[in-house]
């Protein structure tokens, strides 16, 4: 699968591969020209042909490093109550004005924000890892392909919303006796999402699998002795690496959506602790006097997933041959 | 045919098991107590016995299996009465609400018209909007109608429900003051007016959901026209002589329509799934908001009722979107 470039070198070149150029002869000239390349540089060529996923990409990581980061620049205390100035509009001293209760709604969009994000982050590495793990071992050992993929089959005929509504209710409150309020309800909103959203992963990385573990490499592997664990590692996993990444980015954002949601219906963190979601659910309730406390939150929500679907979707079409031969 | 169907349907039969089983298990093993409400002033035998009334005494299996008999068999047999006027299921102990004392399925049945028309007239809306726009926009590959819908359809998926309904009451009920923000479901239709206004209520959640059905819709329609566009036969078709019109409209749209329809027939659970969300919005009192309340009040027959319903839409819609690919398609049914 790794098909390293095999165009001869005739000329030595420092490396730096210029972006495809619409001349089919200066194409050739440029394939002929070029070292032997790996195949994330190939990857990340076709990946920043398409505008839509650099543009995801870019916004994402200004998301990201703006709800991280931000805070050490914008050092106001986002659970800090002052009343006096409560439900002011924008201004430089608070840009996005204040809530009911005199909080900087900036800085709670920033620390709603990293809750947001690292649940969506958390939630998508737990549903991957379930998904690659049941999906491999489904591909691989025949014998337990049958029961694993049922059960795949029973997981996606259950009703997803309603149980982990139903979820929420019933642990939320031994969760955060165990592990203290707000670790509590993270951990179990990410293991509730994780849980319920393995899924498409597995199903995908079985299918991959299968065709995989037919080819010649394995079979060389398999002959000069290498074990079961050793040629999943080695081989298997690195070339179903593809489909996991683009199931990634897709899954961040339906963990981020899901998370929302649940804030949003009023179970998921506590009213103290901001979320996005439970910003526009609190936001609802001063809808007409204050429409922009909505809409912030909603746009954060929204932009991030947008970025994310788009960045999915370049990436599906840099890691696929087939797409990027052209 | 009647093979395949048989065979979809007995294995329908352990799928809603192991679902009614994973809903039970899930309510049973949680840790916390129907009686914690319950004031400390209350004796433990007096506790002990509402606990006996509310079901709770018996063990685990017994009450599984008595649950399973009251949804599968007292159940239809109440609708059958209701239907022809019989009396099977007289004196039989049904499902019961701990809020209202009164059977779940009665208030279930109160609640479904409510769900279904909104849900309904947006699923119908969205696939009479996403249809088309999936045609052209793969016939025009690339054009910049293709690139508008990409991007719509994107945005779509990206705009989760409950900012859209939020945004949409801003600019139309509240801005505008269009539309009412809240869902009357009091409201008769009897006359014309009544129905603009029926018709004006239904207008913003409709638009909601439609949104994101048409989204998805759109691209699937889209990505099967496209891929039956470069086909053989479609070449055949044209050099036969025949109109464009034909060739897409007939020849192509036909064998592209075969993965929408199953994929139109699976989304149904989902929509109403989707729908708890847009009904939370806009204060529709469908099966949705009934959850919602039921969750908050802790009431665990309704919970399990509507939770086990949610499932048992989804294997059905399964199902039936097997049989029709079976129906469809020819060279499903052999193999």
């Amino acid at each position: 699968m790794t098909d390293h470039d095999k165009s001869d070198t005739l000329i030595p070149d420092e490396g730096l591969a210029p972006a495809s150029t619409a001349l089919p002869t200066a194409d050739v000239m440029e394939e002929l020209a070029t070292p032997p390349r790996s195949q994330w540089r190939d990857v990340w060529d076709q990946f920043k042909t398409h505008k839509g996923a650099m543009l995801g990409a870019i916004l994402f990581f200004f998301i990201v490093a703006g709800v991280y980061l931000g805070p050490y620049l914008w050092s106001i205390d986002p659970t800090q109550i002052d009343i006096r100035s409560r439900n002011q509009g924008p201004s430089w001293s608070h840009p996005f004005g204040t809530d009911q209760l005199g909080r900087d709604i900036l800085a709670r969009m920033m620390s709603g924000g990293q809750t947001s994000v690292s649940v969506g982050i958390t939630a998508m590495l737990l549903a991957l890892f379930l998904g690659s793990f049941i999906g491999v071992l489904a591909g691989f050992f025949r014998r337990l392909d049958g029961p694993l993929m049922r059960l795949t089959d029973l997981f996606l005929a259950l009703p997803l919303l309603p149980l982990l509504l139903v979820m929420m209710l019933l642990f939320r409150e031994p969760l955060s006796a165990a592990f203290g309020l707000e670790r509590g309800i993270f951990i179990l909103i990410v293991c509730a999402i994780g849980i319920t959203s393995w899924m498409p992963t597995a199903r995908i990385v079985r299918g991959d699998v299968l065709a995989i573990k037919e080819r010649e490499f394995v079979l060389a592997a398999r002959s000069i002795g290498t074990s079961n664990s050793q040629i999943i590692t080695r081989h298997i996993l690195p070339n179903v690496l593809s489909p996991i990444m683009v199931s990634a980015t897709l899954g961040i954002a339906t963990a981020i959506i899901t998370e929302s949601a649940l804030s949003f219906l009023g179970l998921g963190f506590p009213p103290d602790f901001p979320t996005w979601g439970r910003l526009l659910f609190d936001g609802v309730d001063y809808l007409q006097q204050y429409p922009e406390r909505v809409f912030w939150p909603g746009l954060a929500i929204s932009l991030t997933v947008l970025s994310v679907n788009y960045l999915g979707d370049g990436l599906r079409d840099a890691l696929d041959p087939r797409i990027r031969g052209r | 045919m009647l093979n395949f169907t048989i065979r979809r349907l007995v294995l329908a039969v352990p799928t809603l098991l192991f679902i009614s089983l994973v809903i039970f298990l899930l309510l049973e093993l949680a840790p916390g107590d129907p009686m914690a409400q319950v004031p400390l002033t209350v004796p433990p035998e007096v506790k002990e016995k509402m606990r006996e009334a509310l079901g709770l005494g018996q063990p685990m299996h017994i009450r599984f299996w008595k649950w399973i008999v009251q949804f599968f068999w007292i159940e239809p047999q109440v609708l059958v009465d209701a239907m022809f006027g019989t009396t099977f299921s007289e004196g039989d102990l049904r499902v019961i609400s701990w809020q209202t004392r009164s059977p779940v399925m009665d208030i279930v049945v109160q609640r479904i018209p409510q769900t279904l028309w909104v849900v309904g007239t947006a699923y119908i809306v969205a696939i009479l909007i996403a249809l088309p726009i999936g045609i052209y926009s793969a016939y025009r590959q690339y054009s910049w109608f293709d690139q508008m819908g990409t991007f719509v359809s994107m945005v779509g998926f990206s705009v989760p429900p409950f900012f859209s309904g939020v945004l949409v009451i801003v600019v139309f009920s509240v801005q505008l003051g269009w539309f009412p923000s809240i869902y009357d479901t009091t409201l008769v239709v009897n006359s014309w007016d009544s129905f603009m206004l029926q018709l004006k209520q239904m207008i913003m959640p409709v638009m909601v959901l439609a949104l994101q059905i048409t989204a998805q819709l759109s691209r699937f329609m889209r990505a099967s026209m496209l891929d039956n566009l470069n086909q053989d036969y479609v070449r055949t078709a044209r050099a036969k002589g025949l109109s464009e019109y034909t060739v897409v409209m007939v020849h192509v749209l036909r064998n592209s329509m075969i993965p929408v329809v199953t994929v139109i027939a699976l989304g149904i659970p989902a929509i109403f799934g989707g729908a708890i969300i847009t009904e939370q919005v806009f204060k529709v009192n469908g099966i949705g908001q009934l959850l919602i309340g039921a969750i908050q009040a802790n009431d665990l027959p309704m919970v399990q009722t509507l939770t086990f319903i949610f499932a048992v839409l989804i294997v059905l819609f399964n199902l039936i979107a097997d049989v029709l690919y079976g129906i469809l398609d020819p060279r499903i049914r052999y193999d």
